[in-house]
């Protein structure tokens, strides 16, 4: 049976790898590897973001009746990191190195503490709270 | 049920807390290289004389207790999901309290300044911080085994166990209490402040942020719930088995120390190895500060090892200065130093970049982390640590002459750590203004 910590949470490190990747393509200086890279990255982050926002969080936020609390944080930090993600584009289309990777080490510092409140917290939270319903919308879930 | 509290930053004490603590240590350091250069080829004499005794306690009172006070502070609510009760006043108090006694309490070992007023002041700053910092800890609720606030509760402890025995100490030295085992009880404040004190708290800190500065594996799950209770069950049983006489307790005390250098060399080889797998490839300053740090954590074990396998070299007079320079400037001072490069700069992102979204105000710029510190400056001035650490220890190994020019090399690490530390602090106040402006 899926769950909603187990899709995402893989989810979650698929997006690290690709980050990762593009950051050493970038700061070995190979351009178009990184800008490749980057355009995987940018695409499963967006997709991970718009996972939770359309699909997983108005199921939670239905559930416990409110939309503040946990969810309204996390899209904040979503928020936060896609301007980061923009930035970072914005730096590679210039080439700017130095700019690029102190972006990419602020991103991270945001998103892995994210990400660790979502695995620790909120996830085992949605699949208590949600049960079968949380583990059909984990199943029907697509990350790219 | 939900504990949205936990979840949430915005628990977080006002950014002048932690920095005003992390402003300060700087300074602290460059008092004690000042003095390691004045006091020279003297400082490596015995553990004992009042210059090492005022250098090593500007280190470990005014930079590391600083830095950890500060960060702690700073991370309860947001690791552990325990917000300090009235963290700007008790902040404020804890930072005032803790410069202060740390200059009183060197004032007396250098013989120029009398030890009450450094006690009043170091007992109330840290009384006033682990009352703070329990509570909140316990009003959080259950701690979860292997959650870092665990780790954290018994570095608590062993704070609380350094600071009793180093009043119990002081007032011996001073001639207020009479104490017969002086030296002992002077060893295990020691032992608890570094294995104790740093040791856990830097442990359970690297099992929440290795994995996330450097996209590692996590740490085995065993290591995060077993490691730090252990550490201090073998801190308990070393303490104990220094007291007793007769053969039995002899032969006790000679392995006494074991258990706690395999959990350490266990922690070391582990972190290095996952650090190692690290996804991120990218250099990273903090990781050259934290292998630093573990090598020679590691260099200090398989010391403890060999002097306790070799006779003549246990009776060797530089062991326990080479010991003091592994564990103070080689495993203590470089972790923290390292993870400064990541806390600081991070908050001043953090901080301005909450405002911005809240004004709405996206035509100011946040500058991102390494705009706050350059890599180039964190790495000179790494470079520099590295070297002044290397040559203290070649002061012991090859020549006391060494000393000075150790201390030059310390000095100007220091100097360079707080000019990064204070420009990045600068940084952030011309940003927080021009926000200011627009609003």
């Amino acid at each position: 049976m899926s769950t909603i910590a187990g899709t995402m949470t893989a989810d979650h490190r698929h997006c690290d790898e690709y980050f990762s990747e593009t950051e050493a393509a970038i700061s070995a200086g190979e351009w178009i590897k990184g800008e490749h890279l980057f355009k995987l990255f940018r695409e499963a982050t967006l997709n991970h973001f718009a996972m939770e926002e359309e699909r997983l969080f108005p199921a939670f936020e239905g559930h416990v009746g409110h939309t503040m609390g946990p969810t309204q944080i996390m899209r904040m930090e979503h928020n936060q990191m896609r301007q980061l993600v923009d930035e970072m584009a914005v730096s590679l289309k210039a080439q700017d190195k130095a700019g690029y990777l102190g972006r990419s080490e602020t991103l991270m510092m945001i998103m892995q503490q994210h990400n660790m409140k979502e695995e620790q917290m909120l996830y085992p939270m949605m699949d208590q709270a949600l049960g079968q319903a949380g583990a059909s919308i984990a199943s029907e879930l697509v990350p790219v | 049920m939900l504990n949205t509290a936990s979840l949430s930053l915005q628990q977080a004490p006002p950014i002048s807390i932690p920095f005003r603590f992390f402003l300060t240590a700087p300074l602290f350091s460059i008092l004690a290289a000042v003095q390691l250069l004045l006091a020279g080829e003297e400082i490596l004499v015995s553990r004992w004389l009042p210059v090492t005794l005022g250098f090593t306690h500007l280190l470990t009172l005014g930079f590391l207790a600083m830095v950890m006070c500060g960060a702690l502070l700073q991370m309860l609510p947001v690791m552990a999901g325990a917000p300090v009760p009235g963290v700007v006043v008790v902040g404020g108090a804890v930072h005032l309290l803790l410069s202060l006694g740390t200059l009183f309490l060197v004032a007396w070992f250098l013989g120029s300044g009398p030890l009450p007023p450094a006690l009043i002041l170091l007992v109330a700053g840290f009384s006033i911080f682990l009352i703070a910092t329990v509570v909140a800890i316990w009003r959080r609720g259950v701690v979860a085994r292997g959650s870092p606030a665990g780790g954290m509760q018994l570095a608590l402890v062993s704070l609380l166990v350094t600071v009793l025995l180093g009043v119990v100490a002081s007032l011996g030295y001073d001639g207020r209490l009479v104490i017969r085992e002086l030296a002992v009880v002077t060893d295990i404040h020691l032992g608890w402040g570094l294995a104790g004190w740093v040791g856990l708290l830097l442990s359970s800190v690297a099992f929440q942020l290795v994995p996330m500065f450097n996209v590692t594996p996590e740490y085995p799950q065993w290591m995060k719930r077993h490691l730090p209770w252990l550490i201090l069950l073998a801190l308990v049983g070393w303490s104990l088995l220094q007291f007793g006489e007769g053969a039995f307790w002899e032969g006790g005390r000679k392995f006494s120390l074991v258990p706690v250098v395999v959990l350490y060399l266990l922690f070391a080889f582990i972190t290095l190895d996952l650090q190692r797998r690290r996804k991120r490839k990218v250099p990273d300053i903090t990781l050259l500060f934290w292998v630093t740090g573990l090598v020679s954590l590691i260099c200090c074990a398989v010391l403890w090892v060999c002097s306790q396998l070799l006779p003549w070299l246990a009776s060797w007079r530089g062991m326990g200065a080479l010991w003091g320079i592994g564990l103070l400037l080689g495993f203590s001072l470089s972790i923290v130093n390292g993870m400064l490069y990541k806390i600081v700069p991070f908050l001043s992102w953090f901080h301005l970049q909450n405002r911005q979204m809240a004004q709405m105000r996206m035509s100011v710029a946040i500058p991102h982390m390494k705009a706050f510190i350059s890599d180039r400056a964190a790495r000179v001035q790494f470079v520099l640590h590295l070297l002044a650490t290397v040559a203290m220890a070649a002061a012991v190994l090859y020549s006391h002459n060494l000393v000075r020019p150790a201390a030059f090399l310390f000095l100007a690490s220091n100097l360079l750590l707080g000019a990064n530390l204070w420009i990045a602090v600068w940084r952030f106040r011309k940003t927080s203004l021009l926000l200011a402006q627009k609003s």
